[in-house]
């Protein structure tokens, strides 16, 4: 597949960018911050969404969606990237449909992927235990007993918890900490008995959350693949996962960094526009250079799903490390070039840095992802 | 069968029959090229006999106009050609400035006259080009060159001083950008021309670099006689076309970006080995390799996206500017690495044992990657003011 977009996708990228600039752009953020609410989105705005068929995009046309394959949702990621518009697009459609795409049996793909294609119902993955990304480090247990499992642990990070109707849980059926062996993953109701969930106030001001489990049962009928195989599938819902996020900061990165041109071109100091000054120029030249191979990385990484190459954990790691990279530079540069108003609440390009870092942060950050690209190049 | 299979059968079979055993092995390396020129130099009989061959039939520039001397050959034809002589390891018979700089510049530029006169000798390797440009005082600054032309009627008197001329002790002409008029700004007045370097008014010193002995010279022109019959595009305007050939000098640059057949990670894990977890036993050397080959991967991309997109008819994109830079830096940083990664091995300078010293030569070497054809400092301004439109003042 040539790395250039065809007609439909520069027509659903267009579109995207439109809808989420005039109903989910920043402002739309910052008010949904201030007013303080649960939901961390707007369930207008997802609704219109999902009836545009976003939330359906990269699920099969048989389970309900469009069939668009991930470089579809990959577009309308990096627009969302660009607005920092907050809805469940990550959490239920990029991340918990992967799964239940990867891990789950044709029954439950039934039962669940034409209701998340509608936007109807919200799943969640819930994996991470600690302060950082750790899937082998799982320790939240699972001990089948009758027909149930019962499942005890926590989690964190868990994307739009407060929000979700149901979660995926990543449990311990046998095997040690750092063993492949022995993860399962379980489907677990939002109201199931035992499970509690708490709004987490994070940096970004969206609602991720932690969840506890303790003594929750959960029919049989909730685990998705095999009992203790989980591991095969879920590292690949993960790549798309991190492939998807590098998307997203794709789009906040290059919106920051034509923000912050614009900015160079229009403030003066000492007599002259600073975007004047060569020791500016050049640090947003090399950036722009970066952003380009950013760009390039994406849409391979992208198309490496949608094609099933046997290259995509290299790809998907690849992708996430030089997004990390790139948007931390570019959300930094982003404050230092704006000078002081760039500090202050009022202007918007604070928001850029502070979402940054909580999508870098998600699946494993760049010291995680660099680290896995290089035991994947052998070394 | 097709047209293109017809051709791809009958171009295998001509290749089996004319390409000969020697030269289907791969060249030892710079000095074993084919450069032509009038006193070729020649390092295997079999060198010139395939150039000949392969010139008769226009193949040594397969894609250029017949009646200059090339094949007349299609973009697909030229691709299958290619494909049936790496089938074989078939050498390129001929290489030389004359066919990657100014050919591709007179095919744009020159009057048909001009075209017939000398491009058909560049397709033959006839005659070995060099490229005056750069002057001691005109460096990055490439407008502010002073080399005089003097109108003398049907020609043009030099006098000046070139410099990183390469192979300028070996060609038979030069490319030259020469000052014709001094009373305009400085992108004014510069013409382009070619002349003959038997002129006993030229003068050539080879230059030796920090990496040992190199192909550039310094070029000295006492009263040199350019006729103007070769001046090419108008007096004055010379400056176009030198900028239309710094981008074919800096796309062949930027190739130096490309990942090494064997990886930096791999060598460094034969040199140094791995801890337990089986990573590289040095944890930050493995950080430094890691951020270089995920460049080098990103980079490939970029180069493979801004392919398509040209392809794909949508013209080449911003991207395109960003790789004389990018790919110049990049090789910097895996030659340092290299160092890293080998160590004592690395800092050989001669002897067998270091083999010839050729990783800590070609390591020298790649600092003036990030110097010639523009410096990284320029391709950057280039980025700022035309990609970014910021301003100058």
């Amino acid at each position: 597949m040539a790395l250039v977009l065809n007609e439909e996708q520069v027509m659903l990228k267009d579109a995207a960018a439109g809808f989420l600039a005039e109903k989910a752009g920043v402002a739309h953020l910052r008010a949904l911050r201030d007013a303080g609410g649960e939901e961390g989105f707007s369930g207008d705005v997802w609704a219109q969404m999902a009836q545009m068929g976003w939330a359906g995009i990269a699920i099969p046309e048989e389970f309900g969606g469009l069939g668009y394959g991930y470089t579809g949702l990959g577009l309308v990621l990096e627009q969302a990237g660009r607005n920092l518009s907050p809805s469940p697009l990550q959490s239920a459609v990029l991340i918990a449909a992967t799964v239940i795409a990867e891990l789950g049996s044709t029954e439950q793909k039934e039962q669940l992927l034409p209701a998340i294609a509608a936007g109807e119902k919200l799943v969640t993955l819930a994996l991470q235990e600690s302060g950082h990304h750790a899937p082998l480090q799982t320790v939240t247990s699972a001990v089948l007993d009758g027909d149930a499992y019962v499942v005890n642990g926590s989690k964190v990070m868990v994307l739009d918890a407060s929000t979700a109707d149901a979660f995926i849980v990543i449990a311990r059926t046998g095997g040690a900490a750092g063993e492949e062996a022995g993860l399962s993953a379980l489907l677990v109701d939002a109201g199931t008995a035992g499970l509690s969930v708490e709004k987490r106030s994070m940096v970004d001001s969206r609602n991720a959350g932690a969840i506890f489990l303790e003594n929750v049962r959960v029919p049989a009928s909730g685990l998705l693949g095999a009992q203790g195989h989980a591991w095969a599938g879920l590292a690949r819902a993960l790549d798309i996962a991190n492939i998807g996020l590098a998307a997203e900061l794709l789009g906040l990165s290059a919106e920051a960094f034509e923000r912050t041109v614009a900015y160079l071109k229009e403030r003066k100091q000492f007599g002259r526009v600073i975007g004047s000054f060569q020791g500016l120029q050049h640090r947003a030249a090399e950036l722009f250079a970066e952003l380009e191979l950013a760009r390039s990385i994406v849409l391979q990484a992208l198309h490496a799903i949608d094609e099933g190459q046997a290259d995509l954990a290299l790809l998907a790691s690849a992708a996430k490390a030089k997004l990390c990279e790139v948007a931390q530079r570019a959300s930094n540069e982003a404050i230092q070039m704006h000078g002081g108003i760039g500090m202050t609440d009022e202007h918007e390009i604070g928001f850029f840095l502070k979402r940054a870092r909580v999508a870098q942060h998600t699946f494993g950050d760049y010291n995680y992802h660099l680290d896995r690209f290089a035991r994947l190049s052998g070394f | 069968m097709s047209d293109l299979d017809q051709f791809r059968q009958e171009t295998r079979a001509w290749l089996e029959e004319n390409c000969p055993a020697s030269m289907r092995v791969p060249s030892k390396g710079f000095d074993d090229l084919y450069n032509g020129g009038r006193n070729p130099e020649i390092a295997h009989p079999d060198q010139k006999t395939w150039c000949d061959r392969m010139a008769a039939r226009g193949w040594t520039v397969p894609q250029w106009p017949t009646e200059y001397g090339g094949g007349g050959l299609d973009k697909e034809q030229v691709k299958v050609l290619r494909q049936e002589m790496a089938r074989i390891s078939a050498r390129t018979p001929l290489d030389s400035f004359g066919i990657s700089m100014l050919g591709p510049a007179l095919l744009h530029f020159g009057t048909q006259e001009q075209k017939l006169e000398h491009l058909p000798k560049i397709a033959r390797g006839e005659i070995r080009w060099c490229q005056g440009y750069s002057e001691p005082n005109a460096g990055s600054d490439l407008a502010s060159l002073a080399t005089k032309a003097e109108d003398k009627g049907d020609h043009y008197l030099v006098n000046g001083q070139k410099i990183w001329t390469s192979y300028a002790d070996k060609a038979d002409w030069i490319f030259c950008l020469v000052r014709t008029d001094n009373s305009g700004s400085k992108h004014e007045g510069i013409s382009f021309v070619l002349f003959d370097m038997a002129d006993p008014g030229v003068t050539t010193r080879p230059i030796k670099l920090i990496s040992g002995s190199s192909p550039f010279c310094e070029t000295f022109f006492d009263n040199v006689k350019a006729y103007k019959k070769n001046l090419i595009g108008e007096e004055g305007k010379g400056w176009t076309i030198a900028k239309y050939l710094l981008t074919h000098e800096r796309e062949m640059i930027s190739g130096f970006g490309a990942a090494p057949k064997k990886s930096v990670g791999q060598m460094a894990v034969e040199t140094l080995g791995t801890d337990a977890s089986g990573r590289l036993a040095n944890g930050i050397l493995r950080q430094n390799i890691a951020q270089y080959q995920l460049d080098t991967l990103v980079f490939g991309a970029t180069m493979a996206r801004v392919g398509d997109e040209a392809k794909a008819g949508q013209g080449l994109g911003a991207a395109s500017s960003i790789f004389k830079y990018y790919g110049t830096e990049l090789n910097k940083r895996r030659n340092e690495l290299n160092l890293a990664a080998l160590g004592e091995q690395a800092l050989g300078w001669d002897g067998e044992v270091y083999h010839g010293g050729v990783t800590s030569r070609d390591w020298l070497r790649s600092k003036g990657n990030s110097i010639e054809g523009g410096t990284s400092e320029v391709q950057l301004n280039i980025i700022a003011k035309r990609v970014l439109g910021l301003p100058d003042e």
